[in-house]
């Protein structure tokens, strides 16, 4: 789209780069032979699942590589000077100076015992000449500059009193503060609610056009790729598979992973069928609260949550109903509720007639069997002492069941979510986020549930691996016909997998409806926001790919 | 589907090469077995019993018939840290033991089932935290009159406490973990739960601050003997050196060899609890790693 270049350098000229793993690791090299460069004023976004080398890259641009890896061929130019050969003082100059860079995890990324302002200053005293006044000037200029409200005040917060997104506004603010011409974003957006993230990809865009910077920017989402992106390279496994302009990269990607990754990207709008009023309901909500009390104690008071307001909600025989909201908006409370992790306040929930919120701990453990969890995490989900085969039978077994015959069943259950009869004697570190997920999927169905209570249980996963699980949900749905409430922040997830659609607020329901009626005509102003904020809306995928990818080769590979 | 391509490695080999980075917790174990063989062959090493006189009294070191000198009535000083090796690693191991069943035990409640259940618990534990261990140590010693077990169950019943306020820390941040309360949904029981799936997790920190335990305990035990409240059947280390107190201008080996025995146990049990903390915690420990 814009690749205009004042000098004869290249802005960031990464050539032949191959960066080494210490011996032990899963393959020789993090970045093999890779070569591309980043022009003024455009932004590159460097696209690839978890381990494919584009933080690698990012971090070997800024000196950051952990001391175990080594840069063992090939040069990094900025502006025309050689980076990796540069003393470290000249380094420290360069980066935060002329290079700059903003992390994934705002929260983590700031010093959270010292206020913000002070952080953006300590950039100014070591990359400026300028006097205590004049640092105090710029500061509030730049957290201005970011769109953060009333900057004078702000400037003396602690990190904790800010949300993700201002955050991550101020983190941009510190990068910016001593005009960087290379901005470095890795993944910058990935812990941000859509909202949120929109805000955050408008203010880089914006910050970009107006100080013709070079924006590498690297994520694993095409919808954001779509967003911003002048250029896109993919990275698989450390290599560059493909480099080319964003509409040619997204309309006709040539490499086949490039394809199997766009086929993966959940589409908004499938338009499935209606789901009919008239099966008989599994699970019923009515008018549930909760409250969560934070804090406090003998003199203090402490402060409330309201997650849960006067919930109601229904899930009929065989639907997948599914609950959308944003960060803190009471969506999984509903779902712990429902399983009994959680005692809400008031309200009912009823299965086959009976009130759940009303038996008693034992009264209830007969119902457990028949209302089960997947859980988000896979690597939390599972504990790392017990084998794979004993994970999945005890449930079973807590029921009554006899061990021996819990195990044959195990192993056809993990042979039904795709893997290996022989996994049930393993332990759950030798498996893959995808892999893992699958055996907690196991693990939920071996009690032969009716409901199955999801809780962002593909939000951990690289994209084509989340595709194959959404697949396999899906899949699982229709052979047990099983209902589902499908707990996640994507609505681009949602879309795909759901019959019926409730989009929660504040700890309220504020829409729901049929998927097609929610996505299709949003009647709330709400919901319409969330819509409007999906990365990539203007971007569809391409019809050939999406036949040729998503059913063919990614299905067949491993997650 | 193809399974995961990690080779899968035994928990045991990784363990211990992570223990065997630690130079110092190695030299400590190695000191410690030899410590553990020399109590076992006490009596083949030194057949005849601590308490006889074998040699006159106030023999020097490496005289003829004692190598390590004789005490004030002409026992055996090398035999009495022979045989009293025994009574402190006995009274280390088995009052650790008891201390850590205790407040496990009373750990594991107290966490995982929070509330008043909690509170509970911890105002008892903060009672017995309040009381100086040492004193209450001799209080029950004097009171239940000095013997094996007595001084044991002393012991245990003043450092419990500690182990009792980790093994809840350990609970509650477990139980909030998913794995726990994928647990609760599969209809497991509490106490499943807690035996199963919180305990060998939260086993590692546990161990390490047992294996410094039993050094504390070997310390208490010789300072009650030191005093005279050891068991008086048995020889022990702290008995000698408070035997000995009388005559530690003339005869400083009489002190001096118990104190160095006691010295080099503790010195060894703590390299060896640091090598396990490095090695159960890698977190901490592995700061060379990507």
């Amino acid at each position: 789209m814009m690749t205009v270049s004042n000098s004869n350098a290249s802005l960031l000229d990464v050539r032949n780069l191959t960066i080494d793993l210490p011996r032990g690791a899963d393959r020789p090299f993090a970045v093999e032979d890779l070569t591309f460069t980043l022009e003024r004023g455009e932004i590159l976004c460097v696209v690839g699942e978890s381990g494919s080398g584009k933080s690698m890259t990012a971090h070997a641009v800024m000196g950051l590589l952990p001391k175990a890896v080594k840069v063992s061929s090939g040069g990094i130019r900025h502006d025309g000077t050689d980076v990796l050969s540069l003393p470290e003082r000249d380094q420290r100059a360069l980066r935060g100076g002329r290079i700059a860079m903003i992390f994934q995890e705002p929260m983590t990324a700031l010093n959270p015992l010292m206020r913000v302002g002070d952080q953006i200053d300590e950039v100014l005293r070591y990359h400026t000449t300028l006097d205590r006044a004049a640092r105090r000037a710029r500061v509030v200029e730049l957290l201005a500059s970011v769109g953060l409200p009333e900057p004078d005040q702000l400037r003396r917060s602690y990190p904790f009193r800010l949300s993700g997104g201002q955050r991550q506004r101020v983190m941009i603010a510190m990068a910016l503060a001593v005009e960087p011409d290379v901005l470095i974003a890795d993944e910058p957006t990935t812990a941000l609610d859509v909202t949120t993230q929109k805000q955050i990809l408008e203010l880089i865009r914006d910050i970009q056009v107006k100080r013709r910077m070079g924006v590498m920017f690297i994520t694993h989402d095409f919808g954001v790729v779509a967003e911003i992106a002048h250029r896109v390279a993919v990275m698989q496994k450390g290599k560059l598979v493909e480099i080319g302009p964003a509409a040619e990269v997204l309309n006709r990607p040539q490499h086949p992973y490039t394809r199997q990754l766009i086929a993966a990207v959940p589409h908004l709008i499938e338009h499935r069928e209606a789901f009919g009023d008239e099966r008989k309901p599994v699970l019923t909500a009515e008018k549930v609260c909760k409250t969560f009390h934070i804090g406090g104690g003998f003199f203090a008071p402490s402060r409330k949550v309201v997650a849960g307001n006067a919930l109601s909600l229904t899930i009929r025989q065989g639907e997948t109903v599914g609950l959308v909201g944003e960060s803190g908006s009471g969506k999984s409370t509903l779902g712990r509720s429902i399983v009994g992790l959680i005692k809400p306040d008031s309200g009912r929930i009823m299965f086959e007639g009976v009130d759940l919120l009303s038996l008693s701990r034992t009264a209830f453990r007969p119902y457990r069997r028949h209302v089960q969890m997947v859980f988000q995490d896979p690597y939390a989900s599972l504990n790392p002492r017990h084998t794979v085969g004993d994970i999945i039978t005890q449930g079973p077994v807590a029921f009554g069941e006899d061990r021996g015959r819990a195990l044959e069943k195990a192993k056809a259950l993990l042979k039904l979510v795709g893997l290996d009869a022989s996994a049930a004697e393993r332990f759950p570190h030798e498996f893959s986020g995808g892999q893992r997920q699958r055996i907690s999927i196991a693990r939920a169905l071996a009690l032969e549930p009716k409901l199955l209570i999801a809780d962002e249980p593909v939000s951990a996963l690289d994209v084509s691996v989340q595709a194959q699980v959404l697949d396999l949900l899906e899949d699982l749905r229709h052979r047990l016909n099983l209902s589902m409430l499908f707990i996640t922040h994507d609505l681009r997830i949602a879309a795909q997998i759901c019959d019926t659609i409730a989009v929660m607020q504040k700890g309220s329901i504020v829409e729901i409806g049929p998927a097609r009626d929610v996505f299709g005509n949003p009647q709330h102003a709400y919901t319409r926001q969330l819509l409007d904020a999906i990365p990539g809306k203007g971007w569809t995928i391409p019809e050939d790919v999406m036949s040729t990818g998503r059913h063919g080769a990614a299905l067949r590979t491993s997650a | 589907m193809t399974a995961a391509v990690i080779t899968p490695s035994r928990r045991g080999s990784g363990f211990w090469r992570a223990f065997a980075r630690n130079k110092g917790a190695v030299l400590g174990l190695a000191f410690l077995l030899l410590i553990v063989l020399m109590a076992i062959f006490a009596d083949v090493l030194f057949p005849t019993s601590p308490w006889d006189m074998t040699a006159a009294p106030f023999e020097p070191p490496f005289s003829e018939d004692a190598l390590l000198g004789s005490d004030t009535l002409g026992r055996d000083i090398a035999a009495g840290i022979a045989h009293g090796a025994r009574v402190s690693l006995l009274i280390g191991l088995t009052s650790t033991a008891v201390a850590v069943l205790i407040g496990v035990c009373l750990g594991a409640v107290s966490g995982f089932y929070g509330g008043w259940v909690d509170d509970a618990v911890m105002r008892f534990t903060e009672l017995f935290q309040t009381i100086p261990n040492f004193v209450l140590a001799v209080v029950l010693v004097a009171i239940f009159t000095p013997s094996l077990t007595s001084i044991v169950l002393a012991i245990a019943i003043v450092s419990w406490p500690p182990l009792a306020r980790l093994a809840r820390g350990e609970f509650m941040s477990l139980r909030s973990r998913e794995f726990v309360q994928a647990a609760v949904t599969t209809g497991q029981s509490n106490l499943t739960i807690i035996w199963r799936q919180i305990l060998p997790n939260s086993l590692s920190p546990i161990i390490v601050s047992a294996s410094l335990m039993v050094a504390t305990a070997i310390l208490l035990e010789s300072s009650l003997s030191f005093l005279g409240l050891g068991d008086p059947n048995l020889m022990s280390w702290g008995y000698m050196v408070g035997a000995a107190r009388t005559v530690i201008r003339q005869a400083w080996w009489m002190s001096f060899f118990p104190g160095i025995a006691i010295l080099l146990t503790v010195l060894a049990l703590n390299l060896v609890g640091e090598g396990l903390n490095d090695a159960l915690n890698p977190k901490l420990a592995r700061k060379g790693r990507a």
